[in-house]
């Protein structure tokens, strides 16, 4: 790291888009940390009961109910995700094109097959349960408010996140990286550091939900 | 001395990475509007803020008509004076100060005084731009909707801010809302930028002990607002699932016109909590900009150093860790736990610790030096002055006891509009004045310079003196007109009608300035290199103004701090950071470029 306040550069060996990444995550981070505090808020100002997470969230296969069996399913493929990520930026350092472009593209598959899930329990609770932003038959209406509110900014995260992940897997596939070409939101040349710092995001998006993952469906 | 950070090493190490290409623009609308250099971005940052901080200042004078001639004026009813108050608070706070100082001075000066070409990423800058834009225009849309912009006061506390009693309530406050979060996507954007900037491309030789001062304040402003507007983005979220969808985030059960609505549950101090985590460091975003521009100002008109570098910058530090620890203090009469008012009153008094340090290491940068009247150097000690004024009636509302009685009337006005509305205006004043050669290559006007100077210092004192008089009367803020009351005497009403006289001439002052502005483009004096005979980076381009790119084909090497002023043994009274020891015997009154050949030697 050397010393901070040496010239140039305060973190060595930092490229300017991990820098940038870091810094805006921190800022993200408030932003999350601060839906889950009014959630906190909101579910102790409700005069009325809390759902029980565990029967809200269950699933029932061949009559028996499970509680909490898909959010399971899902947060099992959103950390296997981040292993993918993780081999991603591995093959990406050694400019392994092909490697690389397969192990981005299985992480934006496993991204989308979460937003997916995440669709089909939205729908569940929306047309089946009737639980609504203003209104919810199982009790609190902030439930169906905070629910809807937060993991849909979560999901919008890993939307995006599956999004860049598809470009940067096109862009590894033609081997812009190689060629030096533009990068996009720069005009500079491209190169493979970009890996890294879309991995930077997407394990922050993974983190963020086991935090979102424990305090909606734990408690 | 012994607080003299030791300067002017050689040992200078050597590039730790090759320079990264230029982004040039190939045609006239990526050169001027579709910008990515940050010097543009910045005028166009600067202009925008200014045009829609004339809407505020117009707004700010029909409510002074209405305050000091109440039942004058027809087309001044209660509902347009909320809205009146609203838009020019939110105005001035967010879409003027805040836009100015970071992205109006940050763009303009960090890459020009850390020594660099640019902003790290001139693209995702650009962008910056145009979303702050766009935010701009939806809030200027919501005067001509139907029903008008919202008048729910600039803190938009719900429950009422969404009510239908509220002016606005209908599509104005959704359109502020959603400007609010718009301008906040914005600021991220053009905010990691600057961080980053400051961090990781800074020139060789520049560490972070010798940058400008004003480097430090914005920078750390910069991080006040990332980690400071998330809560507000949050807030502004839930209060449009709120107005739009009906959730009951913010709203308790409720009667309105005696229907019980369908909100309950929710919690109107949460609002307040999360408006004023973001809120109070908001203070600070507009002040620690205007305290490292105001450090310059003074070492460069005053020829002497600044007075406890080390000491200045880790109280800006200081003072914006403690921003985050001290919001409460503005809901003392919120209901809150009477532990909380104690904790939230100790941590508001000792910000005052490291505020204070910072105001005497002006006046001791003053003590004997070479001070120079010039017109910035006549903006930052009216900044003092008025500073300290408005600190010390902080000390006052920071006091739980104190505050309950002052609350909601026209003291606390008083206070925060001489210390975040006067006090950093005048820098901005100040700055202005300062940089304005270096943006244009010609001077402002001297005689009109005093004349704006010394109407809009004597005014501002000549009205918020008095507010702070009416508020120990108990004269409420936010009244659309006061009535006959049993404890407020009637010429109380003499002084509001004496204050709105002063106020509309210190507003028309403004326009002086303004001609000056775009008078001195053309019929300026021509200023040459450094008229001011500054030390730091930016006055020391190749070209005056700095071209694309700000330096020639060598970046700068950095040898010194930016407070070389009255070297004893130079031959000038300055030396500019980029001249190494063993050249300043030499005149440098030409100051050298890198391109000059002065080769750093490699260690």
């Amino acid at each position: 790291m050397g010393d901070w306040s040496s010239d140039q550069r305060a973190f060595k060996n930092v490229p300017w888009g991990k820098a940038m990444m870091w810094i805006f995550l921190v800022s993200d981070t408030f932003i999350f940390s601060i839906f889950l505090l009014s959630y906190m808020t909101v579910r102790s100002s409700t005069t009325v009961a809390w759902p029980h997470p565990s029967e809200v969230f269950a699933l029932s296969f061949g009559g028996e109910p499970i509680p909490l069996i898909l959010i399971a399913i899902m947060t099992f493929i959103l950390i296997t995700s981040s292993g993918t990520m993780v081999l991603a930026v591995n093959y990406g350092y050694r400019k392994d094109r092909f490697r690389t472009a397969v192990l981005l593209l299985a992480t934006a598959a496993f991204g989308a097959a979460f937003v997916g899930m995440q669709a089909f329990e939205w729908t569940k609770l929306i047309v089946e349960e009737g639980v609504r932003p203003w209104t919810n038959p199982m009790g609190a209406a902030q439930f169906g408010s905070t629910f809807f509110m937060i993991t849909g900014f979560h999901g919008f995260h890993v939307s995006i996140g599956v999004l860049f992940l598809i470009i940067l897997a096109r862009k590894v596939w033609r081997g812009d990286y190689d060629r030096g070409q533009r990068g996009f939101f720069t005009s500079r040349k491209g190169n493979y550091e970009i890996i890294e710092t879309m991995g930077l995001y997407w394990h922050f998006v993974d983190l963020v939900w086991v935090f979102i993952f424990a305090f909606f469906y734990l408690w | 001395m012994a607080d003299i950070v030791p300067t002017a090493v050689d040992d200078i190490p050597s590039a730790e990475v090759a320079e990264v290409d230029l982004y040039h623009a190939r045609s006239w609308w990526t050169k001027y509007v579709f910008s990515q250099d940050a010097k543009v971005i910045a005028v166009q940052y600067s202009c925008t803020a200014i045009a829609i901080g004339l809407v505020a200042l117009v707004l700010s004078w029909l409510m002074r008509l209405q305050l000091g001639f109440p039942e004058s004026f027809s087309f001044i009813d209660a509902s347009d004076y909320y809205q009146f108050i609203t838009m020019h608070g939110m105005i001035m706070v967010i879409y003027l100060l805040t836009a100015l100082f970071l992205g109006g001075f940050g763009n303009y000066l960090i890459p020009l005084m850390v020594g660099a070409r640019d902003m790290v990423f001139p693209y995702v800058n650009m962008l910056s731009f145009w979303v702050y834009l766009l935010a701009v225009a939806v809030l200027v849309a919501s005067f001509f909707v139907p029903g008008g912009p919202t008048g729910a006061g600039w803190t938009l506390y719900p429950p009422q801010a969404i009510l239908s009693g509220t002016p606005g309530s209908e599509y104005g406050i959704i359109l502020m809302l959603v400007s609010l979060a718009l301008f906040i996507i914005g600021f991220t954007m053009g905010g990691l930028n600057y961080v980053v900037t400051v961090l990781q491309a800074r020139t060789r030789g520049m560490t972070l002990m010798r940058l400008p001062l004003t480097v430090w304040g914005i920078f750390v402003a910069t991080i006040l607002a990332l980690l400071a507007f998330p809560a507000l983005f949050v807030g502004c979220v839930m209060m449009i699932f709120d107005r739009v969808l009906g959730s009951s985030f913010f709203m308790p059960a409720i009667v309105e016109m005696g229907q019980q609505l369908s909100y309950g549950g929710g919690s109107p101090l949460l609002f307040q909590h999360l408006f004023w985590f973001f809120g109070h460091p908001e203070v600070y975003i507009v002040a620690l900009p205007a305290f490292g521009i105001v450090s310059d100002l003074l070492s460069v008109h005053a020829r002497r150093h600044i007075f406890g570098y080390r000491m200045m910058v880790w109280a800006i530090v200081i003072i914006g860790a403690l921003s985050f620890v001290v919001w409460a203090h503005h809901m003392y009469v919120s209901g809150m736990n009477p532990w909380f008012g104690f904790f939230f009153a100790t941590t508001t008094l000792i910000i005052a610790v490291p505020t204070a340090l910072k105001v005497y290491n002006w006046a001791l940068t003053l003590w004997r030096a070479n001070i120079q009247f010039t017109l910035p150097m006549l903006f930052a000690l009216g900044f003092i002055v008025t500073f300290v004024n408005g600190g010390i009636t902080g000390l006052f509302l920071g006091n739980v006891v104190v505050d309950v009685p002052l609350s909601d009337t026209m003291f606390v006005v008083a206070h925060f509009h001489m210390v975040m509305g006067v006090a950093p205006i005048l820098v901005i004043f100040g700055a202005i004045y300062h940089w304005y050669p270096l943006m244009t290559g010609r001077m402002l006007d001297e005689k009109m310079g005093q004349f704006h100077f010394w109407v809009t210092f004597v005014g501002a004192y000549t009205i918020f003196l008095p507010l702070h008089y009416l508020g120990l009367l108990g004269v409420p803020r936010r009244y659309f007109e006061m009535g006959e009351t049993s404890f407020i005497p009637a010429s109380a009403q003499d002084l509001n009608a004496f204050v709105t006289v002063v106020a509309l001439i210190v507003g028309f002052a403004q326009i002086v300035f303004l001609f000056n502005l775009f008078r001195s483009l053309r019929h300026g004096k021509v200023a040459g290199r450094n008229p001011w005979k500054a030390a730091s980076l930016e006055w020391q381009t190749d070209d005056v103004p700095p071209g694309h790119g700000n330096f020639g084909e060598h970046l700068p090497v950095v040898y010194r701090w930016a407070y070389d002023y009255s070297v004893p043994g130079a031959p000038d009274d300055f030396i500019p950071q980029n001249v190494p020891s063993n050249a300043v015997a030499e005149n440098h009154a030409e100051a050298p470029s890198a391109a000059d050949g002065i080769e750093a030697p490699r260690t």
